[in-house]
């Protein structure tokens, strides 16, 4: 129908490929996901793969996927969860953030390998049209957003960021270092800076923020 | 990126040994460094050693006053530490400076000391770069030099080194502990575990192939008021110009490393005598025969006038 599917298609296809050709290697002990053991050969054309489960917004997801594929990649094209976005790939914007294990992360600068048995929490699984969690509903209220891009990474890394203050973690802004932080308009600021946004909503996200900070204290 | 195979290891020294057995393997660890340069193809290990099961992320207390720090303890943890921030407080203040929330939770200890330069011509991959491609030649000499080193560079490689944390644990005199593919271990002081770039700048440690960290030590706490101040082109999120570590004594004495201005966090013992007569003579002392370029030459002015404010700052 459009070229989208196509794509899509054909990429599953040759994961598919991909993932039989690997099996049909003997693995070494210890080895998860070698295509080939030193001394041997990778089959012609398969890329290796890996065996991944993870907890996705509470539903355990079994994957089988080309080791290169990052947690992001593996949220937008496997699971088809697009609110994790891909803003640089690099760990630079923070639009690509989501929770594992209760800590936010950048989801392109951690392999799906890597994060075998962990839960994962995006933005789909912090609240629903009809159910908001509080800060999808402040970020509303108080207008945090324009173009809207940031902000899946800007409200799941505001959620972690009230806890890392509620578990006493420390900040740059954090002027007495053995005192419990506080949670002030200065230290949301520096504890969000991993979170760019273009369109320079800052002020009201802040505000956002800031009303959910407020009921929780 | 370029395909690898991925196992995960057991214990350190299988890891060790399987880094030894397949030359171009790597450890991953929180991957934050290490995925961005794959990505690139400026790193392309064949083969992936994933650490993270390795029980190395605990923070104990040592016979000797001190606290070992296992290799995965995460920047977050090591900053919010209580132990760290009540008495080595200049790591906390170093790490909660660099990066991002989101960053310092999957970044390691090791993995931050494993840091590679920013240098922006390392990263281009169009660009000749010795470390990158050791005998190319080096961009950045000639080019813009604006964020590159003024002490300890060669005609080879004037890159920085980009870590706030190992800059506060050269002050701390911290040690950094090794397993070897042999399984012997080994304790490096971290004086000795970066390089300077020579004509090898590609070699950034004293780490033999395969060898794994365990560990960093920090000695008993040495007191003082400690204090991290860096200087950076935004207030937040953005790798230092130069950065100032320093513990002063209530007499005036003390310590100080710089960060951003050479391949390694940048200390000289033997200059830290002249810390009582004040910044300029310190700065000085510490910087002397410095090769600059006219785009990084304000760094001299910047450290003594940074080391300047933090030295006020010590007197409360």
């Amino acid at each position: 129908m459009d070229r989208t599917s196509d794509i899509t298609i054909s990429r599953r296809n040759l994961l598919t490929a991909g993932a039989a050709s690997a099996g049909a290697v003997a693995l070494p002990k210890g080895a998860i996901a070698q295509a080939s053991t030193p001394g041997t050969t990778t089959p012609a054309g398969s890329v290796p793969t890996a065996k991944v489960s993870l907890q996705v917004n509470g539903a355990t997801r079994a994957l089988e996927l080309d080791t290169r594929t990052t947690l992001l990649d593996t949220l937008r094209e496997h699971l088809h969860l697009t609110g994790p976005k891909k803003g640089c790939d690099h760990g630079q914007c923070g639009a690509c953030t989501v929770i594992v294990d209760g800590r936010r992360i950048n989801s392109c600068l951690s392999l799906a390998v890597m994060n075998e048995g962990r839960s994962v929490t995006t933005i789909e699984g912090l609240g629903k049209p009809g159910a908001l969690h509080p800060m999808q509903a402040a970020f509303v209220k108080h207008d945090g957003y324009q173009c809207g891009y940031c902000t899946p990474g800007q409200i799941c890394s505001a959620v972690a960021m009230l806890g890392e203050i509620q578990a006493g973690v420390p900040s740059h802004a954090s002027t007495d270092l053995t005192a419990p932080p506080q949670a002030t308009v200065v230290e949301f600021r520096e504890r969000m800076s991993g979170n760019i946004c273009r369109c320079g909503a800052y002020s009201n996200i802040i505000d956002a923020v800031t009303e959910i900070a407020g009921r929780r204290a | 990126m370029k395909t690898f195979t991925y196992e995960r290891a057991r214990s350190p020294a299988e890891a060790a040994a399987a880094a030894s057995r397949i030359p171009s393997a790597k450890f991953i660890a929180g991957g934050t460094n290490l995925l961005d340069l794959m990505k690139l193809e400026i790193e392309q290990p064949a083969h992936l050693i994933d650490v993270n099961g390795l029980a190395l992320d605990k923070i104990e207390a040592t016979p000797e006053g001190g606290l070992r720090i296992g290799a995965l303890v995460r920047n977050t943890d090591l900053a919010s530490d209580t132990r760290v921030r009540r008495d080595h407080g200049v790591l906390s203040r170093a790490l909660l400076a660099g990066a991002s929330g989101q960053l310092r939770n999957a970044a390691t200890t090791a993995g931050n000391l494993l840091q590679r330069t920013r240098c922006p011509y390392f990263y281009d991959t169009n660009q000749p770069c010795n470390k990158r491609q050791p005998g190319s030649g080096c961009s950045a000499i000639g080019g813009f030099s604006r964020s590159h080193a003024v002490v300890g560079a060669s005609e080879a490689c004037i890159a920085t080194h980009p870590s706030d944390m190992a800059v506060a644990m050269r002050t701390l005199d911290a040690t950094v502990e090794t397993v070897a593919p042999t399984g012997t271990t080994r304790r490096i002081p971290i004086a000795d575990f970066h390089r300077l770039p020579g004509n090898t700048p590609h070699l950034e440690t004293t780490l033999a192939q395969g060898e794994l960290i365990t560990a960093v030590t920090l000695p008993r706490p040495v007191g003082g008021t400690h204090i991290y101040h860096k200087v950076r082109d935004r207030a937040s999120y953005a790798f230092a110009l130069i950065s100032v570590a320093a513990i002063v004594q209530k007499d005036g004495s003390g310590r100080v490393a710089l960060g951003g201005v050479a391949h390694k966090p940048w200390r000289v013992e033997a200059t830290e005598a002249q810390l009582p007569r004040g910044a300029q003579a310190a700065a000085r002392q510490l910087l002397d025969g410095a090769k600059l370029t006219p785009q990084n030459e304000f760094k001299l002015s910047l450290v003594e006038r940074t080391l300047g404010a933090v030295l006020t700052q010590a007197k409360g």
